[in-house]
């Protein structure tokens, strides 16, 4: 037996390496449907842009809009929680951001209300910096909805949004 | 299943069929003339009452699946359809998630038994990890079926549980998403979840099949942690283990019914009686009883992949147990100090299933923290290293001997 072990490829290996090949492609690809059918579908991806009316939004209060099945807070924030939000040096913060990055139309902070940790909502006006509290595990966010203690490791993400004229907004 | 086979059909069909297929047989020799160790315990009838509860999930499933809609509008509405309009639906709801709880309950007292009595010791490490399987299928058939009723905690409970995975460095939020068919909890998430929380439990049902086959091949362990070494170390299965365990079971259903009629919100949360609500999340969120000990754990950790890497380590730890216990002696019944270690285990375990019940905050967090160290001071230093210190009682000759006594000088 051991005369016949040839170390020079033959067509037979060739041949069981190619089909072998096109099994595996064969069953990866049938795989994949069943994968990406777990996917966001056509009607969640459609869904559309939301638009707020600030004209009812008070300083100082925030309001929860629905987008894309997301609570997404709309903060109109007053003098003293701007000039806060704008004093914290960057070194002190652990996803650094400047409030200029955050909300460049200082009044208006518009931010996913989903906790980074793991996706509560955070309660607006709580905690110590003002801004928001996350109850379930305990994450501090500023006036300009960055973290700043706590488990979570990122600021409130920022939706897309636009001004519209008449004092309206367009999520999305 | 192996065992030594004494079975011989009698009747014409038997003789048939046993021809064919030899599934009578094979029953006769696992369940009826099975040689079990003679000192077998009452904490030993806690395989058979698990596997009572999985078949009493199962059909009250089956029945509460012919009432329930998964779909996130209609999901809470007919729940309480169940609950009013359905003929007994009230009490095969009840009966289905109570015997969640007892599912739990038992799985735990199972599982302490095994790290008592070391019985996940050599040569049953795989019969064990098949167990570590099977409690993680059941973490998540009652996570996932938790989430059906689409209350204030099943939707913030999944929202929790499923961005456990965002942590994932990369791909993360891909997964998520990937999970929840949308960019939240929604009705394709309901849906799959109703899906899968009809699969799993078959899934458990095959491994337990696994679980039992590897068990007949080692035999049970036993209080003395030796093995059988004669016949006179064993007694058949049938009828000395089938009337222990079966009386075990009575006791334990008395268990379940008292929960079942008497007190069957206890276990549960008065805010998943709330329908769900996207926009506001209930200010308190803790999971099912079951699962408080690993939510403390989490929490503790003042890192989101950090706290997710060692919620999930704590539980598969459990599966690297032979390994990481280095002593030669199985059974805590010789083993003076492993003893007092395993109860401070139980008490940590404890101890994290309150902390998890709580608000993160002040004393809380600490608490919670010395007890996270602590659970994994046991696997990581008092396993491996007790054995350098530990002096184990004598053993008994056998198994028969510490039933029976020593046999008298001049006998044997």
């Amino acid at each position: 037996m051991a005369e016949s072990v040839s170390v020079e490829p033959t067509r037979r290996d060739f041949l069981f390496i190619a089909t072998g090949a096109v099994g595996a492609i064969g069953a990866a690809s049938a795989v994949w449907p069943l994968i990406d059918q777990m996917n966001p579908d056509a009607s969640t991806l459609a869904a559309a842009s939301t638009e707020v009316d600030l004209s009812h939004i008070a300083e100082g209060q925030i309001l929860t809009v629905k987008w894309r099945g997301k609570p997404v807070f709309v903060r109109h924030r007053t003098a003293k929680e701007i000039a806060e939000a704008r004093a914290v040096p960057l070194s002190e913060l652990r996803d650094p951001a400047t409030d200029e990055q955050r909300a460049p139309h200082p009044e208006w902070l518009i931010v996913i209300g989903i906790c980074t940790h793991l996706g509560c909502v955070p309660l607006g006006h709580q905690g110590p910096y003002g801004g928001w509290f996350c109850p379930c595990h305990g994450s501090v966010y500023d006036t300009a909805a960055r973290i700043r203690q706590g488990p979570a490791p990122y600021n409130l993400y920022l939706p897309p949004y636009k001004f519209l004229p008449d004092n309206k907004l367009s999520i999305g | 299943m192996s065992g030594p086979s004494s079975y011989v059909p009698k009747s014409g069909f038997t003789k048939w069929l046993d021809s064919r297929l030899p599934i009578l047989g094979l029953v006769h020799a696992s369940f009826i003339t099975f040689p079990n160790p003679r000192n077998l315990n009452y904490w030993w009838t806690f395989g058979g009452i698990l596997s009572f509860m999985l078949a009493a999930q199962i059909v009250t499933g089956v029945a509460l699946a012919m009432h329930y809609v998964p779909n996130s509008g209609l999901a809470f509405a007919s729940v309480e359809h169940i609950m009013r309009d359905v003929n007994y639906g009230w009490l095969l709801r009840y009966a289905h998630s109570n015997g969640a709880s007892m599912f739990f309950f038992a799985v735990y007292i199972h599982i302490m038994r095994g790290v008592y009595y070391g019985s996940y010791k050599a040569p049953r490490e795989v019969l064990w990890i098949l167990g570590v399987i099977i409690y993680l299928l059941m973490m998540a058939t009652g996570f996932l079926g938790y989430t059906l009723p689409w209350g204030q905690m099943s939707f913030w409970g999944a929202t929790v549980i499923t961005s456990l995975f965002s942590a994932i460095p990369l791909v993360g939020n891909a997964i998520t998403t990937w999970l929840w068919g949308g960019y939240a909890v929604d009705d394709a998430t309901l849906n799959r979840f109703y899906a899968l929380h009809y699969l799993l439990p078959f899934m458990i049902a095959a491994v337990v099949v696994l679980h039992v086959w590897a068990l007949h091949v080692t035999g049970s362990n036993n209080p003395t942690g030796i093995e059988k070494q004669s016949s006179k170390d064993t007694l058949p299965f049938h009828p000395y283990f089938t009337v222990k365990d079966g009386f075990g079971l009575v006791c334990f259903l008395i268990l379940y019914a008292w929960f079942v009629f008497y007190i069957p919100n206890y276990l549960g949360d008065a805010d998943n009686y709330i329908q769900a609500n996207p926009l506001q999340t209930p200010p308190h969120i803790v999971p099912e009883w079951y699962y408080l000990p690993f939510y403390a754990i989490l929490r503790s950790i003042p890192s989101k992949l950090g706290g997710v890497t060692c919620m999930f380590g704590a539980i598969l730890l459990f599966a690297f147990l032979p390994w990481l216990d280095r002593s030669p002696v199985r059974s805590a019944n010789y083993r003076p100090l492993f003893r007092i270690f395993f109860w401070l285990f139980v008490a940590t375990v404890i101890g994290l299933g309150y902390i998890g019940s709580q608000p993160p905050e002040g004393g809380f967090i600490i608490a919670g923290r010395i007890l996270t160290i602590s659970y994994f001071a046991f696997f990581f230093l008092v396993l491996p290293l007790l054995p350098l210190f530990e002096k184990p009682k004598k053993l008994p000759a056998s198994i028969a001997e510490s039933v029976l006594g020593a046999p008298a000088p001049g006998k044997a």
